[in-house]
């Protein structure tokens, strides 16, 4: 059965997330005194026909290496599920 | 002699492409060939350029997608045989996407899209791209764009400045290089860098939008001319 590669993506701390920003000042003006901080990031699903676990695996850190993160200024994580 | 011919990309989603093609269709002896992102053929072409706007909708990243469009194997070969390949703005970041330049551009510092005129230097004047530019002149190029806000880890940068590869850097009205004159937050007022060999050149700023009296500037000129010089040389 196939896998399912759930891939997020997040801008390294040292990277600015303005889009974390504006959404931090947002929580903090609706009155949630305790928010600290908020960062964005990608949420990305890939349906990987493989059988082998090692395989989904190897092809899912390569796809997101090569393609889906910037290493420059983001790091990714990668989950497999097998599909049922 | 029959007029020597300059590539400049399409993309889907470019949109500086007709505006690029008709700065470079205004020097004489140069004659612009579109080159549709599906095609293989360079046409014969001696220098490229990838122009502005949003390549594949800029999703995932700006850049990121048209980097494996199929032209883009031919012109990583291309620059890699020496020829000139010039990147305006999501063409900068294409180029850095496909890592003929080092580093990356993330979304600008203040939250917003950035459409205005900045004042830019050469501060390299020794390229193939900026021969005609003097080192202290004030240029005005307008920029247009989200994500322009050059980083690179620090190893980079150090590297950069040591191989002389910082060639645009945003400056106040006088050219001084302050952080007030640094329109979206990039390390050292970055505009544009080159690579070691000095063959390709990425910028964010609009050369082809400062190219005719019309427009209000006429300081883009000295890039396509110096690069159109270089080409006519060889």
């Amino acid at each position: 059965m196939p896998y399912i590669a759930k891939i997020k993506v997040t801008l390294r701390q040292s990277i600015l997330d303005v889009q974390g920003k504006a959404v931090d000042h947002a929580l903090k003006n609706l009155g949630y005194r305790s928010v600290e901080s908020a960062r964005i990031g990608k949420y990305i699903e890939v349906t990987i026909n493989e059988t082998e676990r090692a395989e989904a695996e190897r092809i899912g850190n390569e796809i997101s290496l090569k393609l889906l993160s910037n290493p420059v200024m983001e790091n990714y994580s990668l989950e497999l599920e097998q599909v049922k | 002699m029959s007029d020597i011919t300059v590539g400049v990309v399409v993309f889907p989603g470019s949109n500086c492409d007709h505006d690029t093609e008709h700065a470079v269709a205004s020097f004489p002896g140069i004659k612009p060939v579109m080159l549709w992102h599906n095609d293989h053929d360079l046409q014969g072409v001696k220098a490229i350029i990838l122009p502005g706007g949003f390549s594949y909708g800029d999703y995932l990243r700006a850049g990121s997608i048209a980097r494996f469009s199929p032209v883009m194997k031919e012109v990583i070969e291309f620059a890699g045989k020496g020829f000139p390949v010039l990147g305006i703005c999501n063409g900068f970041q294409v180029l850095l996407e496909s890592g003929l330049l080092e580093g990356a551009l993330s979304r600008n510092r203040d939250k917003k899209f950035l459409c205005c005129k900045t004042c830019i230097r050469a501060v390299n004047g020794s390229t193939i791209f900026t021969s005609l530019y003097p080192e202290d002149e004030v240029l005005s190029i307008p920029i247009a764009h989200g994500e322009g806000n050059y980083f690179a880890p620090p190893e980079v940068i150090e590297s950069l400045e040591e191989h002389d590869q910082i060639v645009f850097k945003y400056t106040d009205a006088e050219g001084k290089i302050t952080e007030e004159a640094n329109p979206n937050g990039s390390l050292k007022n970055i505009a544009g860098i080159v690579n070691r060999q000095g063959n390709v050149l990425g910028l964010m700023p609009h050369p082809e939008r400062a190219s005719e009296k019309l427009l209000g500037s006429l300081d883009g000129r000295g890039l396509f001319e110096s690069l159109f010089l270089h080409i006519t040389e060889v």
